[in-house]
């Protein structure tokens, strides 16, 4: 089913979608990758303030290229998850109300999600340039010293994902190729 | 003695650069193309679909293919009858790559140490593989390699007694745990043999040849062609979400090993799977 949400996403919101779900996303979303993660999670720790609030919001695990003139932004495609699983129950935990990434995320991701009813969507891997053309604005609000992995407050229109864990836990990349094996099976 | 300046290395290693970031070879668009006829999924044709749209946007409006536009690696062919004349010829190459990621809005991949994670700003040093060939002609190959499908490539050193069943079930192993990280539809390089570094430099080489394209020696072109097909029916499919076309070719190559040894690499590539040669 295609869906159309506008961010911030409320818990009534987002346990309304489903694992397998084609998404359009609209307003502000945040992006933030590696490094970025790992000081948000420091910042937390010493109990300090993050550089924005992340309450109902989504963060986007990305590192663009940069912007030719007269571009918003330059190639601007998901990268692997897993690599910020170690940072991101505590983000749950903490208010966050979705990702949007590509690839397997752990166990504690997963049990997080469904703990404080979030939603991991994916883009399509591999699509920055068709990807880069849903993000109307982009700005640095952080870390700019981390270049490509400076946290960007982006404003985006019908950026298209699909939901792979919604707030039960249901896992697309599991329950995708199970389904595929048993149509070609049946064949 | 032909003698070749480095200015020109430069130029045309920047030139490389911007091309293999911004459009794939015929090879893998077609590849692409066909993953898509075969498909029946909506999900699996609609994110093909978008793949090859989104090779469009590249082209036309110079964005390139994927952020992750890679460590730049190269294969170099030196003809030990040429002469190099200017900076070091590591230099030269670096600083095309210098000049390429920056002049090409490309982006800047290299942390300098890797756990005082510094970047370099300028993604050098590139990575370098050199053979000494006949000739006196410089043959260049690059192909940037992004680390979401790296990472999960593997290197198994197997038995001998494990034999070819060892061997595709190694490869089938690698592609199973890289699953939808690697951006299915994937290439798979493979290297058997050689030791421990020359298996993983094979299999990376393997990437490099063109998809299309079987080996020569007719008892690996049968484990490409088998391991393909088996990969194919594991379900992961396009951005592992369901479907035929989880990967568009197994490309191997093999080098002669130790009585004692077994070694397969498995070097993971995504359908972003980048490479342009020149010879000057
Ligand atoms: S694995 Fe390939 S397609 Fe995916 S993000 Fe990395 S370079 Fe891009």
């Amino acid at each position: 089913m295609d869906i159309k949400i506008t961010t911030p996403l409320s818990k009534e919101e987002l346990i309304k979608l489903h694992s397998g779900d084609y998404v359009y996303i609209s307003g502000t979303i945040y992006s933030a990758r590696d490094a970025a993660h790992k000081r948000m999670y420091e910042t937390m720790e010493k109990g300090e303030k993050l550089p924005f609030d992340i309450k109902d919001n989504v963060i986007y695990y990305l590192g663009p290229t940069p912007a030719r003139e007269g571009q918003v932004i330059g190639s601007a495609g998901p990268t692997t998850a897993s690599r910020m699983d170690k940072y991101t129950p505590r983000l749950l935990d903490s208010g966050l109300s979705g990702m949007i990434g590509k690839g397997k995320r752990s166990k504690e991701v997963i049990d997080a999600i469904v703990r404080n009813k979030c939603v991991y969507f994916a883009a399509v891997g591999g699509a920055g340039a068709l990807l880069s053309k849903c993000i109307k604005k982009s700005e640095v609000i952080a870390y700019d010293d981390l270049g490509t992995e400076a946290i960007r407050k982006m404003e985006v229109e019908d950026f298209p994902v699909i939901v792979v864990i919604d707030s039960k836990g249901n896992n697309l990349y599991e329950t995708a190729v199970e389904q595929f094996l048993a149509k070609e099976v049946e064949k | 003695m032909r003698s070749l300046h480095t200015d020109e290395i430069i130029k045309n290693v920047r030139e490389m650069c911007i091309e293999a970031n911004l459009q794939l070879a015929p090879d893998m668009t077609e590849a692409i193309h066909n993953g898509l006829e075969n498909e029946t999924g909506n999900l699996a044709r609609q994110i093909l679909g978008q793949l090859e749209q989104n090779m469009q946007i590249a082209k036309e409006d110079k964005i390139p293919i994927c952020q992750d536009t890679g460590m730049a690696v190269f294969f170099v062919n030196v003809g030990q009858d040429l002469h190099i004349e200017g900076m070091s010829l590591t230099d030269a190459i670096n600083e095309g790559v210098r000049q390429g990621y920056t002049d090409g809005y490309l982006r800047k991949s290299v942390v300098k140490d890797p756990l005082l994670r510094e970047n370099t700003k300028d993604n050098t040093p590139a990575i370098i593989h050199y053979d000494i060939v006949p000739g006196d002609k410089l043959e260049i190959l690059i192909a940037p390699k992004g680390f979401g499908s790296e990472n999960m490539s593997k290197l198994y050193m197997l038995k001998p007694a494990d034999g070819e069943e060892g061997v595709k079930n190694a490869i089938l192993q690698a592609v199973s745990e890289a699953g939808p990280n690697a951006c299915p539809p994937l290439v798979v390089g493979v290297g058997i043999g050689g030791d421990f570094e020359l298996c993983a430099k094979l299999a990376k080489k393997a990437l490099t040849r063109n998809v299309n394209e079987s080996s020569k020696l007719p008892h690996i072109k049968e484990i490409e062609d088998e391991v393909l097909d088996k990969i194919n029916h594991l379900g992961i499919g396009p951005g592992g979400l369901g479907g035929r076309t989880t990967a568009l070719a197994v490309n191997i190559e093999t080098y002669a090993t130790h009585i004692a040894g077994l070694p397969v690499a498995v070097n993971m590539c995504c359908h972003v799977n980048r490479h342009v040669k020149r010879t000057l």
